[in-house]
C-alpha cells in the first residue's frame, strides 16, 4: 500500500474518531443560553405536545463511549488497521493461521510417529489406527464416498471388493495419494444413433441383463471395434486405465438402459483429487490401510512375496482371475 | 376566506394497510422456509419453491415490504404533523405507494423464478434496481420538499432521522447495484472479488444501520413520546447519538469479512468501529425507554407501549450483541453459524418488527377517524404472542450457533474433526423445530392484528380529512 492510501485511510478514521470526541465534549457540557432560565423542556413544541427535555448524558453511558473509543485506538496501535501499519504485535490472519496450524500438527505428532514404522497390512489391523482412520475418513472422503463408504452413483463403493484400479495395498495408495481421473471418452457421435443403441444392448447382455438379441448381437461387433481396447474384448475391463468391468454386475453408474446409453453417448470423466499436498504422507497412509480394512481383500498377485506395483499390473492380474481383482 | 390545509392521510393509510399485508406475506414466507430446514421434502420438489430461492423472497419481504410499507406510512405522518404542513405533493407521494408495490411484486415474481444478482439483501436484478431508485428519489423529493415548506423553525427529532435513512439508501443502493446489465433479466456486478464483496457488505450493513435501525428511530421518537404523553427525555443525547450513528455506522461492513481474503487491516476498522457503535446505538433505546420513565403505570393499561418498550429493549440487546459479535475472536466462533440469525432476527423481530407494529397500532385508528383500535384486549393477545414467539425464535438459535460453533471447532487428539459437518446440522434439528415453532407464534400473532385492524377500519372511517394543526407559539 502506497504512502499515500494509508495516510488516507489514517486520516479518516482519525477525523472520524476525533469527531466522535468533540461531540461528547461538547454537549455534555451545558451551553449557556441554550435553555431559557428555569424552563423544564427545550422550549419548542410540535404537533400540539411533543417536546422535549434536555437531560444530560448519563454518565455511565458517557464512560462507556469514551471506553469503546480507548479500546479503538489502543486496537489499532496493537494490530494492523491504519492503512500498512502493522501493528506492534506484529499479528495477521495469515500468521494466526500458520500458528495455529503448527501447533495442531505438533500435537497431533505423536499420534502418527507410532504409524509410520508400520506396514499398511498392520495398520489395518490396529485398533488405534483404525480409529484415526475413522476420523479421517468422515473428514475427508465422506463427502463423496459416504459416511458408510458405499459410495453413490459415480463415486465407487469402497466396501464391495470391486476394484476399478485394483485394490493391492499400493495401488490403494497411489489412488488417494495421487488422484485418479477415470475417462470414458463420448462415442455418440462415431458410433450413430444405431450404433449406440446395439452397443447398449451388447452390454446390457455382458452381465446379464436381457435385451433385443439382434441389436446386442449387432452390438457386439461394434463394441469388439470401439470399446474393447479398454474395457477388453470379454468386456471384463483393464485397471491400468481404470476401465470397469461390465460383466460383473457391479455399476458405477446405474445399469438401467438409459444410463448406459448417456455414457456410450456423452462419456465420463471421473475425477478422485490427490490427497498427498493436502494431508500428508502419513494420513494417506492410514487412509489407505483403512480402506483396506473395510473391504474385502483380492488375492495376492502370484509370484510376488510383497505387494508390487499393482497399478501397473492388476490389469494383467484381474484378467487372469476375473474374480473380485476386476474393475 | 382560506381553503383549509388538510393532511395528506391517503398515502399514509395506503402504506399502512399494506404494512400489516406483506407482514403477514413476508412472515409467512418465513415460517414456510423454517419448516423447510426441518422437512426439507417441503419444497415439494418444485424449484420456485425452493430454499434457496424463497429465503431471499422472505428477507426482501419482511425488510423492504413490511419494513419498507411502515416507514413510508410512518415518515408520511410524521413529517407532516411535525412540520406542520401538507407533503410536499400528492402526485409523488402517490407515485411512490404505487412504485413501491410495484417493485414488491416484481420481486416476489422474480425472486421464485431464480432471477437474482445474488447479492444478499440486493438480489433483485437490473431494471428492478433502476425502478428503485428512481422511486426513492422521488421519496426523497416529497420528504425533503415537505421538510422545505415546515411552518416551524426547529426540524423535530425524528425527521433527522428519516432524513439520514433516505439519503443513505439512496447512496447504497445505486452504489452496490452498480451492473452491467446483460439482459432483461441478467447483469453482473460492477465490482470484482474481495472489491464486490466489500461494496456488498458496506451496503449490507449500512442497510441494517440506516434502513432498519435509523428509519425505525425515527418512528420511535414520534411515537413513543406520543403514546407515553411525555417529553422526549434529552435533547442533547438525541444530538449526540444521531450524528456518532450516522458518522461510525459507515465504517461497520466489514466486520462481515472477518477472516476472508479482504485485508486485515480492513477488517480491524469494521471492527474497532463496531464496537464504538455501542454508545451511539444505546443513546436511542435510553432516550427511549427515559421518555416513558414517570409514565411507567400506562404500561399495565396500553399494550401498544408494551409493544414499544419491549422493542427498545431488543434494540439494546441486539445493538450490544452486534458488536460483540464484530470482535475477530467472538466472529471466529459465531459466523456462518445459526447465532447470526438469531442476532438478527432479535433485531429484525424484536426491534424493528414490534416498534412497527405498535406503531401501526397507534396510528392506524387515527387514520380512520377514532381514537383507539378495535379491541385492545387482542393488542395485549398480539403482544405475548409476539414476545413469546421471537424470544423462543431468537433463543434456540443462539443455543444452536453457539453449539454448531463449538462442533465445528472441536478437535480430536489425531488432529482430525471431531464432528462432520452433517452431524452438526442433524444437532441442530431440535432447535429448528424450536424456531419453527417460534416463527408460528409470531406469524399467528399478525393474524390477530390483521382482524384487529379489519375491525377497526371497518367501523371508522376516511372521509374526513384532517385540518393542519397551527404550529404552537413559541
Amino acid at each position: 500500500m502506497t504512502t499515500g492510501w494509508t495516510l488516507f485511510i489514517a486520516i479518516l478514521t482519525a477525523v472520524n474518531v476525533v469527531g466522535a470526541i468533540w461531540l461528547l465534549w461538547v454537549t455534555s457540557k451545558r451551553s449557556p443560553g441554550e435553555m431559557q432560565p428555569g424552563a423544564e423542556t427545550t422550549g419548542h413544541t410540535w404537533d400540539g405536545d411533543l417536546k422535549e427535555y434536555n437531560n444530560p448524558l448519563p454518565r455511565w453511558w458517557l464512560w462507556l463511549f469514551y471506553g469503546t473509543v480507548v479500546f479503538s485506538l489502543a486496537y489499532l496501535v496493537l494490530y494492523p488497521g491504519l492503512g500498512s501499519w502493522q501493528g506492534t504485535l506484529g499479528w495477521s490472519q495469515e500468521s494466526q493461521w500458520q500458528q495455529q496450524v503448527e501447533a495442531a500438527e505438533k500435537a497431533a505428532a505423536p499420534v502418527y510417529a507410532r504409524f509410520e514404522q508400520m506396514s499398511l497390512e498392520e495398520l489395518s489391523q490396529d485398533p488405534d489406527a483404525m480409529r484415526v482412520a475413522r476420523n479421517l475418513y468422515a473428514n475427508n472422503c465422506a463427502a463423496c464416498h459416504g459416511s458408510d463408504a458405499r459410495g453413490a452413483v459415480g463415486f465407487p463403493n469402497l466396501t464391495d471388493g470391486d476394484w476399478l484400479y485394483g485394490g493391492q495395498p499400493d495401488t490403494i495408495l497411489t489412488t488417494i495419494g495421487y488422484g485418479r481421473n477415470g475417462v470414458m471418452p463420448p462415442w455418440g457421435d462415431a458410433l450413430g444413433e444405431q450404433g449406440v443403441e446395439e452397443v447398449v444392448a451388447y452390454v446390457l447382455t455382458l452381465s446379464g441383463q436381457s435385451a433385443p438379441s439382434e441389436l446386442a448381437a449387432a452390438g457386439q461387433a461394434k463394441f469388439q471395434m470401439f470399446c474393447s481396447s479398454c474395457h477388453g474384448l470379454d468386456g471384463k475391463g483393464m485397471q491400468a486405465v481404470g476401465a470397469p468391468n461390465l460383466t460383473d454386475g457391479s455399476w458405477l453408474y446405474e445399469n438401467t438402459a438409459e444410463s448406459i446409453r448417456y455414457t456410450v453417448v456423452n462419456g465420463r470423466n471421473n475425477m478422485m483429487p490427490a490427497q498427498l499436498e493436502l494431508l500428508g504422507e502419513q494420513k494417506v497412509r492410514v487412509l489407505a490401510a483403512y480402506v483396506m480394512s473395510i473391504s474385502p481383500r483380492p488375492p495376492a498377485p502370484e509370484a510376488a512375496a510383497e505387494p508390487v506395483e499393482a497399478d501397473v499390473t492388476a490389469g494383467e492380474a484381474g484378467a487372469r482371475d476375473g474374480t473380485d481383482a476386476d474393475s | 376566506m382560506e381553503r383549509t390545509e388538510t393532511y395528506n392521510d391517503k398515502v399514509v393509510r395506503q402504506f399502512a394497510i399494506m404494512t400489516v399485508v406483506w407482514g403477514v406475506v413476508g412472515m409467512l414466507v418465513g415460517v414456510i422456509i423454517a419448516a423447510q430446514l426441518l422437512w426439507p421434502a417441503l419444497n415439494l420438489d418444485i424449484p420456485w419453491l425452493t430454499y434457496s430461492r424463497l429465503r431471499p423472497l422472505h428477507t426482501n419481504a419482511v425488510i423492504f415490504a413490511f419494513g419498507g410499507s411502515a416507514l413510508f406510512a410512518a415518515s408520511y405522518y410524521v413529517v407532516q404533523r411535525t412540520c406542520h404542513t401538507r407533503l410536499f405533493s400528492d402526485g409523488l407521494a402517490a407515485f411512490t405507494f404505487w412504485g413501491w408495490q410495484l417493485i414488491i411484486v416484481l420481486a416476489a415474481v422474480t425472486l421464485p423464478l431464480g432471477i437474482t444478482t445474488s447479492k444478499e439483501y440486493a438480489e433483485l436484478e437490473w431494471p428492478i434496481d433502476v425502478l428503485i431508485a428512481v422511486v426513492w428519489v422521488v421519496y426523497a423529493v416529497v420528504f425533503f420538499g415537505t421538510i422545505a415548506k415546515r411552518r416551524v423553525k426547529h426540524i423535530y427529532v425524528a425527521n433527522w432521522f428519516f432524513a439520514a435513512y433516505i439519503i443513505t439508501i439512496a447512496v447504497l443502493h445505486i452504489g452496490n447495484s452498480a451492473a452491467v446489465p446483460v439482459t432483461l433479466t441478467k447483469s453482473y456486478s460492477a465490482y470484482a472479488g474481495t472489491v464486490d464483496a466489500m461494496v456488498q457488505w458496506w451496503y449490507g450493513h449500512n442497510a441494517v444501520g440506516f434502513f432498519l435501525t435509523a428509519g425505525f428511530l425515527g418512528m420511535m421518537y414520534y411515537f413513543v413520546p406520543k403514546q407515553a404523553g411525555r417529553p422526549v427525555y434529552s435533547y442533547r443525547l438525541s444530538v449526540v447519538h444521531f450524528w456518532a450513528l450516522v458518522a461510525i455506522y459507515m465504517w461497520a461492513g466489514p466486520h462481515h469479512l472477518h477472516y476472508t481474503t479482504l485485508p486485515d487491516w480492513a477488517q480491524t476498522l469494521g471492527m474497532v468501529f463496531s464496537v464504538m457503535l455501542i454508545a451511539p446505538s444505546w443513546g436511542g433505546m435510553i432516550n427511549g425507554i427515559m421518555t416513558l420513565s414517570g409514565a411507567w403505570h400506562k404500561l399495565r393499561t396500553d399494550p401498544i407501549l408494551k409493544f414499544m418498550i419491549v422493542s427498545l429493549s431488543f434494540y439494546g440487546m441486539s445493538t450490544f450483541e452486534g458488536p460483540m459479535m464484530s470482535i475477530k475472536t467472538v466472529n471466529a466462533l459465531s459466523h456462518y453459524t445459526d447465532w447470526t440469525i438469531g442476532h438478527v432476527h432479535s433485531g429484525a423481530l424484536g426491534w424493528v418488527a414490534m416498534i412497527s407494529v405498535g406503531c401501526m397500532y397507534a396510528l392506524i385508528p387515527r387514520l380512520y377517524g377514532r381514537t383507539e383500535m378495535y379491541s385492545s384486549k387482542l393488542i395485549d393477545v398480539h403482544f405475548w404472542t409476539t414476545t413469546i414467539g421471537i424470544v423462543l425464535y431468537v433463543a434456540s438459535m443462539w443455543i444452536a450457533g453457539v453449539m454448531q460453533g463449538l462442533m465445528w471447532r472441536a478437535t480430536n487428539a489425531d488432529g482430525t474433526l471431531t464432528y462432520t459437518f452433517i452431524e452438526s446440522i442433524a444437532a441442530t434439528y431440535p432447535y429448528y423445530a424450536v424456531r419453527l415453532l417460534g416463527g408460528v407464534l409470531v406469524l399467528s400473532g399478525m393474524f390477530v392484528m390483521v382482524y384487529n385492524v379489519w375491525k377497526t377500519v371497518a367501523a371508522g372511517s376516511s372521509d374526513r380529512d384532517v385540518p393542519v394543526m397551527a404550529p404552537a407559539a413559541a
